[in-house]
């Protein structure tokens, strides 16, 4: 029998990293609630953002903080990018077709940074202490990615429900025709969502770098467990995929301390197969 | 106003709407009828910028406006409603309402302004101003007021209105309809009005023109062409009571 306080820290540790898989998914589902286009390559921008962070703070001896903001900015400034070049001009076209070029991107970017940086994995490790909470250990380097993405969601969901900007972009995404008419030009709320959801991987990967070693399919990685909270939540549900996160950090977070962390990922994955059997429409969905 | 000259849309071989030219007069309630299917909707379209003519011309204040997006005709003065309400249900009413007047002015108000604007049309329209009201707690007549009440936030010269009688039952109809003329009175706004309900629409319109299969076929006072006999042939005779 596995001791509890393994239990409880499994839990814990289940939450930390719930905080930032939310950040992941919910830039994601954003972009898909407002755009209705899914990003297949949103985990492999996180990647270059990463790398970003590792060359200005390993390499160039940038500040911890100085290169998580450039990390951000960068994470902006790609979103708008992938917008204008690669959405843009195919927005009225089928969906299949849009799957198929940020699917592109996808196989681009990893092929661009293997050969760039080859497959070496790189990390940056920060010295910062640990806690010991009633037997529970509490490293910094996850609770502060931690902080730092819960503080990021409540700003977002400020941005969203108390301004203007934020408004327009829930109302685009529910009726892209009648904001027109109301006098907001969709494409420039585009824009702005893209920005928005490019910024939030920014800082996914600012934080990520903390946690995980960075290589060319880091994508492959933690995209498919992006993807997978998204529809588990329901595809741009962003109450939903906040909570679909921390159902799936802590599975695989608990099973990984009571089998393995391969065997945590499996038993995730079949829970999501199930769960899209029981509630294909998402967790929070209605019924009907 | 609106001066629209040998408008014609086609979808691929169906001719929506054929040379089709009327004029909308400033202050003026001009009633667009005509049997299903005859381009009325298409038309209001057209204006909107929901869709680009195939050809023709729109002006509006002597400004070509046809092949505009909606947002560019939205600042220049133009608003519409849908015939089947499309509130932002996620939204609240306030914020439905807020956030056409924020971006439907022509010019940037500031926030403070867009929500003093809101509450005002909201309180003209008999909307409660409570922040946290949905629409999906609406009925037919709400929700059609709300419909109104986000066009009239944007600030418009002319409000293309698509039946908005549709769905009520009389004593809303007689409700709403007095609304467009205090509309047209408290906001000196312009009014081109849809509608299949033909009875209020006489009693409230200056002036009709009659759309059939995408042609203009009677234009005048209401009497008048409620008399025209390809008026009643195209209504398949149903006779046009005028109270």
């Amino acid at each position: 029998m596995i001791d509890p306080i393994f239990l409880a820290e499994a839990a814990v540790n289940g939450v930390l990293l719930g905080g930032v898989l939310a950040l992941l998914a919910l830039g994601l589902n954003l972009i898909f609630g407002v755009i209705d286009i899914v990003w297949i390559a949103y985990v492999d921008l996180v990647m270059l953002c990463m790398y970003l962070v590792y060359f200005l703070v390993q390499v160039y001896g940038w500040p911890v903080w100085a290169g998580g903001l450039a990390a951000v900015a960068l994470g902006a400034a790609l979103g708008i990018a992938v917008h204008l070049l690669i959405i843009s001009p195919i927005l009225g076209s089928a969906p299949i077709n849009q799957l198929l070029a940020t699917g592109g991107l996808l196989f681009f970017l990893q092929s661009f940074a293997t050969f760039l940086w080859t497959t070496d994995h790189r990390s940056v490790r920060l010295s910062l202490p640990s806690y010991d909470l009633g037997g529970i250990f509490l490293p910094l380097t996850r609770v502060i990615p931690f902080a730092i993405s819960i503080l990021a969601l409540v700003a977002l969901y400020l941005f969203l429900t108390r301004t203007f900007v934020g408004t327009a972009i829930r109302a685009v995404s529910q009726d892209r025709e009648a904001m027109g008419l109301m006098g907001a030009n969709p494409h420039r709320i585009y824009l702005v969502t893209s920005a928005v959801g490019g910024l939030m991987a920014g800082l996914a990967g600012a934080l990520l770098i903390f946690l995980y070693s960075v290589h060319p399919f880091f994508g492959g990685q933690l995209g498919p467990l992006t993807f997978m909270i998204c529809v588990l939540g329901g595809l741009g549900n962003m109450v939903g995929a906040f909570v679909a996160s921390f159902i799936m950090s802590e599975i695989i977070s608990i099973a990984g301390v009571l089998w393995s962390t391969e065997m945590g990922y499996v038993i995730a994955f079949v829970v999501f197969i199930v769960m899209i059997f029981v509630r294909p429409g998402g967790i929070l969905a209605r019924r009907g | 106003m609106l001066t629209v000259t040998n408008l014609t849309k086609r979808f691929g071989g169906f001719t929506a709407l054929n040379e089709v030219s009327f004029e909308v007069n400033e202050g003026e309630i001009l009633g667009l009828i005509g049997p299903n299917g005859s381009g009325k909707t298409t038309a209001f379209n057209c204006i909107s910028g929901a869709l680009r003519p195939s050809s023709g011309s729109i002006t509006f204040q002597g400004r070509e406006i046809a092949g505009l997006t909606p947002d560019a005709v939205c600042h220049l003065g133009i608003a519409r409603t849908f015939q089947i309400p499309r509130p932002f249900r996620k939204l609240s009413i306030v914020e439905n309402v807020a956030v056409a007047a924020h971006y439907g002015a022509a010019e940037r108000t500031g926030e403070a302004e867009a929500r003093r604007r809101a509450a005002k049309i909201l309180d003209l329209v008999g909307l409660p101003a409570d922040p946290e009201a949905s629409p999906m707690l609406l009925g037919a007549g709400g929700l059609k007021k709300l419909e109104l009440a986000r066009a009239l936030a944007t600030g418009p010269r002319l409000l293309l209105a698509d039946e908005s009688l549709g769905g009520l039952d009389p004593a809303e109809m007689a409700g709403a309809a007095e609304m467009l003329k205090r509309v047209r009175r408290e906001l000196e706004v312009t009014i081109v009005w849809v509608e299949h309900i033909m009875a209020t629409l006489m009693r409230i319109v200056d002036r009709v023109v009659v759309l059939d299969h995408g042609e203009k076929i009677a234009e005048g006072a209401p009497r008048e062409v409620a008399e025209d006999p390809r008026v009643v042939e195209a209504y398949l005779g149903e006779k046009i009571v005028l109270a």
